[in-house]
């Protein structure tokens, strides 16, 4: 039997990176906020603890902060003829879990993303011609400038306290930041981190090309920082236990470092944890939601009742609560019709290892976002005509970890085991570090999100479906992207390189990235978009869907630091406009 | 909710969280801290073994000694612990699957994409596999089990394994070779709470300095060679002095 519990003027799914920052600034708005979570309370003392933190195993190899397969996962397959099959155990990507979600476990790159991201059809169109884009593609634009949204980033990384150098100050190109990125009002918040040895070679050789290497903006600090809402944090000891586990020096920006000790504090504010909401209800007309139904630890089921329903959860399972939840509709691949599960993308990777004669990189030492990168081939930077494709990617070299059950790496052609094998890996693993490029990933007519036929959760919902595949125009702009790698590596002195090329059959098993987008995008459009341009369904008035699921396509960039500006542009708009006058902004 | 959700299979969708606390709650007011509070993981002690047999076992510290040999770069796989580790991994909750999503079907030609597509739990990849090698030793082998052969017939045996070259009854070769590999390695790089990597023999072969969570030394001495050896989770062999009675 389903209780019915008071109603709240705010319910939020999901209490992340987007769900605190909403909850936060809504709560400020005098509103009754409350914030319901399916994984665990965390906090940086109790779980993140210096004394248990830096376990390889328990948190890298058992995936302990992750969200569990057997609570939820997705199915896959390459294309829309083929089965698609569970994915029982997670590789390719690695869902958050819990309060945090996964802004507890990443590695803290925090991007812009260039002006011309922003109007990607429009600009490529203009400078190439319709001709030029790739087949079945279904490239948009984003509903909002670059200029629109950059205050909204500031806000961001002043919440964050990125560590960086700016390259562009109000037009004004900045000596040693990157001259490609769109102006920015103001510095980063703090200085960017000590660069490793690895990173000295990568900017020399870079710079002896004619490229243009600056420090990766990090949200592992550099230095103290007390942040805009009054929130201490500590520097980075580069410890080298930084993605998949929670920082234990108050030093990666994360809804526990930045958000949660005063988000807690507001009288308006209440979190739920381990309850998983299983639904949006919407009224008779289906017009506006009534509130959601959740299910707590001990199996009961409850009705929230709420003016406003905020979608926070991770990209996956905000398009998985719109499809069961029947709010937009969904997406078919055969028509081209309906909006939600449409314009999935992914992140398309490539480059190189590199080897060293007489280095010492010291690997071990790294962090999350320790790392120089380029621009010089990212978006539309460079001219494409040449070339045949469109798209690009940031390229880096970045030192995170040298944990030893996943990084031991040897030269192609020794064996995986046997004294030969140790025999390499002792020689190699502080004379190894990567060029790799993270490259754009576009989207196809055939590449969505739905429900799958077959396989179910354990609350008897069906598994969200992923169809995706690397395409043609992909892979090209990746082959061309570890050509300019292997340059690189080699003006860095590398004795040998090895490529990591990428072509057809995305394979669910290696890690690859969690940058999984779309499904629920924000457009100009309601018939291309799910969402408008203040991340408001157009079906549904009062639900509005943040996180990386609003993405038309994603760009050569992490995208976590245009998710936090998105959740800063739509809570403006919830506080500013929708409170006033409930309907839709658009 | 045409589903109606059964206590049952709620619990069984959360029990695999080891460590954390499993109930739901109610956060308002302040950050939920209490005194102390932690999840450090369970240390494992030496002892009989929990999951393999004797006969398992010999056989699995035979295998970690042919993947990582005892040489002129330093112990093997036994005495690391391998063996030990993969025990109470497989009589944990790892060996259980837990937390994996384990609901069928299970199709017969996944694609390759589409990764690990078994019932099987890990615990049972190892005891179906250890079974099948043994019984492919005795039958095509003059009647010896694998802890008989040389280790230079050890070596070739695992090889042909790995390369799908020998038939094991009931399980893929691959899949078996696969695991064996992955759980040795395992034991050999995690931290030594979990009864490998025994007096951090992995991490000094690739002078890996284990937790000690502050290199800012490091970066301010680029280039240079790092002196300090390993700590774990539980410190080091030699901090442990004699307590007074």
């Amino acid at each position: 039997m389903t209780r019915r519990l008071p109603r709240k003027d705010v319910v939020v799914v999901g209490l992340g990176w987007t769900g605190s920052i909403l909850s936060y600034e809504l709560c400020r708005a005098g509103l009754d906020v409350v914030a319901i979570e399916r994984g665990p309370w965390r906090d940086t003392a109790s779980d993140f603890n210096i004394g248990t933190a830096p376990d390889e195993l328990r948190y890298a190899i058992r995936h302990e902060l992750f969200l569990q397969p057997a609570q939820d996962t997705v199915t896959a397959r390459n294309t829309p003829d083929q089965r698609a099959l569970p994915i029982r155990t997670w590789g390719s990507f690695l869902p958050g879990n819990g309060v945090g979600g996964a802004g507890v476990h990443w590695n803290g790159h925090t991007w812009r993303f260039l002006p011309t991201d922003h109007n990607l059809r429009t600009h490529l169109i203009s400078r190439y011609g319709e001709s030029f884009l790739p087949e079945n593609s279904l490239i948009q634009d984003w509903p909002m400038t670059y200029d629109e949204l950059e205050p909204y980033h500031d806000q961001f990384e002043k919440v964050a306290g990125i560590s960086g150098k700016a390259g562009n100050i109000k037009g004004t190109i900045q000596e040693g930041g990157n001259p490609f990125e769109g102006w920015r009002e103001n510095e980063y918040p703090t200085p960017p981190l000590t660069m490793g040895y690895a990173q000295q070679l990568f900017i020399d050789g870079a710079r002896k090309l004619g490229l243009h290497p600056f420090p990766k903006p990090s949200a592992n600090l550099s230095v103290p920082y007390t942040n805009s809402y009054g929130v201490r944090m500590a520097p980075c000891t580069y410890c080298g236990f930084c993605e998949r586990f929670g920082c234990a020096n108050y030093s990666k920006a994360s809804p526990q470092t930045c958000v949660l000790p005063v988000l807690v504090r507001q009288p308006g504010f209440e979190a739920r944890t381990r309850c998983e909401v299983v639904k949006v209800e919407l009224s008779a007309d289906r017009k506006r939601a009534t509130g959601v139904t959740y299910v707590d630890a001990d199996g009961q089921m409850w009705e929230q009742p709420a003016d406003i329903v905020l979608l926070c959860g991770y990209q996956f399972w905000n398009v998985r609560l719109m499809l069961i939840s029947g709010i937009g509709t969904p997406y078919d691949p055969r028509t081209g019709e309906g909006v939600v599960g449409r314009n999935y993308c992914y992140q398309t990777s490539s480059g190189v290892t590199a080897f060293f004669d007489n280095v010492n990189f010291n690997n071990f030492a790294g962090a999350g976002s320790l790392g120089a990168n380029l621009d010089d081939y990212n978006g539309d930077v460079f001219d494409h005509g040449p070339h045949g494709f469109v798209g690009g990617g940031g390229i880096s070299n970045a030192v995170t970890n040298a944990r030893p059950i996943l990084f031991h790496p040897t030269p192609p052609g020794t064996p995986s085991w046997g004294s030969a094998w140790k025999r390499e890996v002792k020689n190699w693993t502080n004379r190894v570090t990567s060029v790799g490029s993270q490259g754009s990933s576009y989207p196809y007519r055939d590449c969505f999100l739905d429900l799958d036929p077959t396989y179910k959760d354990r609350l008897g919902r069906p598994l969200l479906r992923m169809t995706f595949d690397y395409k043609p125009n992909e892979i090209r702009m990746a082959k061309f992207m570890a050509d300019r790698c292997e340059e690189i590596a080699r003006a860095m002195g590398a004795s040998r390189i090895v490529r990591n090329d990428r072509g057809p059959g995305w394979s669910v098993v290696p890690y690859q990235t969690t940058h999984n987008t779309g499904g629920a995008v924000m457009g100009t459009d309601p018939g291309t978009s799910a969402l408008n341009r203040y991340l408001q369904s157009w079906d549904v008035h009062n639900v509005f869907v943040f996180g990386a699921s609003a993405f038309p396509q994603n760009a050569g960039y992490n995208p976590t630091g245009m998710v936090g500006a998105l959740a800063y542009w739509g809570a403006a708009a919830i506080r500013d406009r929708y409170l006033a006058n409930p309907g839709p902004l658009v | 909710m045409s589903n109606p959700t059964s206590r049952r299979m709620l619990l069984a969708g959360v029990a695999f969280a080891a460590f954390t606390p499993v109930l739901g709650r109610t956060i308002r007011d302040r950050l939920p801290w209490r005194d102390g509070e932690a999840y450090p993981p369970a240390s494992v002690r030496d002892g009989p073994w929990l999951f393999f047999t004797p006969e398992e076992a010999a056989m699995v510290e035979a295998i970690a000694d042919r993947l990582i040999p005892a040489d002129d770069l330093g112990p093997g796989g036994k005495d690391a612990g391998c063996a030990v580790f993969a025990d109470r991994q497989l009589a944990g909750p790892y060996g259980r699957a837990e937390g994996w999503y384990m609901e069928g079907p299970f199709p017969s030609d996944p694609l390759p994409t589409q990764g690990r597509q078994t019932p099987d739990t890990p615990a049972q990849v190892w005891r179906k596999g250890l079974a099948a090698l043994e019984a492919h030793c005795r039958a095509s082998l003059g009647g010896r089990g694998f802890t008989q052969l040389s280790g230079d017939e050890q070596d070739t045996l695992l090889r042909a394994v790995q390369a799908n070259q020998v038939h094991l009854e009931g399980i893929s070769s691959t899949l078996f070779f696969s695991q064996a590999l992955q759980t040795v390695m395992e034991g050999f790089f995690a931290d030594p709470i979990y009864g490998g990597n025994r007096d951090m023999v992995g991490w000094k072969l690739v002078d890996f300095p284990g937790v000690r969570y502050d290199y800012r030394d490091v970066l301010a001495h680029p280039n240079e060679p790092y002196r300090l050896p390993p700590v774990s989770i539980m410190g080091r062999p030699d901090w442990r002095g004699q307590v007074q009675p």
